[in-house]
């Protein structure tokens, strides 16, 4: 009979200086009801194997570095609980649709770079002079886009979306959201400077819309719904500048 | 030394995850309602042949084939519908105000309501 007062972590494993694929290694970790995985992957760090390599920094669902894939689900391991899967044993993996790096590390340098061919902040014609005072925004114009604001970059939802494993140049759910998010901003004046990367090659025309993304977020952005109302502004401009070419500026 | 494990793609994905087979069966009526639409084409083409050929061609549809296959497309359609439907309100959210206006009532709204008014017209066109 398993002792009641553990539980079994199954953790993926692999060196890149050792290992040509990897293995997954067993422990034992002491079980209490209010721990997150990421206690018991610091449990094991501090007590049985401090080789075990991942990432994670705030605890508490704000810096979006503990994502993994929990028994199968993308997860934040600072949000999901042992007792949500006790006596069941708990299988961790690196987040699927990146390489590894080492261990549970995932490789971050090409969402990095779709991040930033988004340009996601704000972008203004005239420069920001603090003597004219701020820029104003009402409660309505915030509105529109503080849900997409939201995102902490955590990438639960590009192991989540098959068309990033299908189309690794994908721009993927979290670039687009917040991309749309400074669309969206009364302040930005950027729409112009996002068009091309937004409604170009392997951007929001190769999604298509499982919605998995939005199930996944911890944060409750919803980038399936970004991309679904990138794509209507897309068709929209898209029409207005054929159609109205002389109501360019 | 860096050397990034590339982890396989699996082949059939769309089977791993409950939300993945339900998109998957979302996609597939789709093919269903295109099929339809070529037997549309079809139907109107027996029309215009005359009288004659309507008549045996509708005596073909009430085969038991014919029926099942109806049947089938018509669970599809109403699939496709619903699902569609229902992500109305990601794809056009509304505002009124500060207050984004409550997703049910934008796929009734912009959904539900016109299909099911429209579906009345129809049969009431059809009956009188």
């Amino acid at each position: 009979m398993a002792d009641e007062s553990t539980i079994t972590l199954e953790v993926f494993r692999y060196h890149p200086e050792r290992d040509s694929g990897p293995t997954f290694q067993s422990y034992e970790v002491p079980y209490h009801d209010d721990w997150v995985v990421l206690d018991a992957l610091n449990w094991v760090k501090d007590n049985v194997d401090g080789t075990l390599t991942y990432r994670w920094s705030c605890r508490m669902g704000v810096c979006g570095s503990c994502g993994m894939m929990v028994n199968g689900d993308p997860k934040l391991t600072c949000a999901v609980f042992l007792k949500d899967y006790f006596p069941g044993a708990i299988r961790i993996e690196p987040l699927v649709n990146f390489p590894v790096e080492r261990d549970l590390v995932i490789v971050l340098d090409e969402f990095m770079e779709k991040l930033e061919s988004v340009k996601p902040w704000i972008i203004r014609d005239d420069v920001n002079d603090t003597s004219q005072g701020e820029f104003k925004q009402s409660p309505a114009e915030f509105a529109l886009y503080t849900q997409y604001s939201m995102c902490i970059n955590c990438m639960l939802c590009y192991s989540a979306c098959p068309e990033i494993a299908a189309v690794p140049d994908f721009l993927g759910p979290a670039a687009i959201a917040l991309a749309h998010r400074y669309n969206l901003d009364s302040r930005d004046q950027g729409q112009d400077q996002r068009r091309e990367v937004l409604g170009g090659r392997d951007a929001v025309w190769e999604c298509t819309f499982v919605g998995e993304c939005t199930e996944v977020c911890p944060k409750n952005v919803d980038p399936a719904g970004a991309i679904q109302q990138v794509k209507v502004a897309s068709t929209k401009d898209w029409y207005k500048r054929v159609l109205m070419p002389w109501g360019q500026r | 030394m860096r050397k990034p494990l590339v982890r396989p793609f699996p082949r059939h994905w769309y089977v791993q995850r409950r939300a993945y087979r339900l998109f998957m069966a979302r996609e597939l009526t789709a093919l269903f309602i295109g099929a339809y639409l070529i037997f549309l084409l079809v139907l109107l083409n027996k029309l215009g042949a005359g009288e004659d050929v309507f008549v045996a061609f509708l005596k073909v549809l009430r085969h038991p084939l014919s029926l099942i296959l109806h049947v089938l497309v018509l669970v599809a359609a109403l699939w496709h519908s619903i699902t569609w439907f229902n992500l109305t309100p990601t794809v056009m959210p509304l505002f009124l105000g500060e207050k984004r206006v409550a997703g049910p009532m934008i796929a009734v709204g912009l959904g539900y309501l016109p299909w099911i008014v429209v579906t009345i017209l129809i049969i009431w066109g059809v009956c009188a």
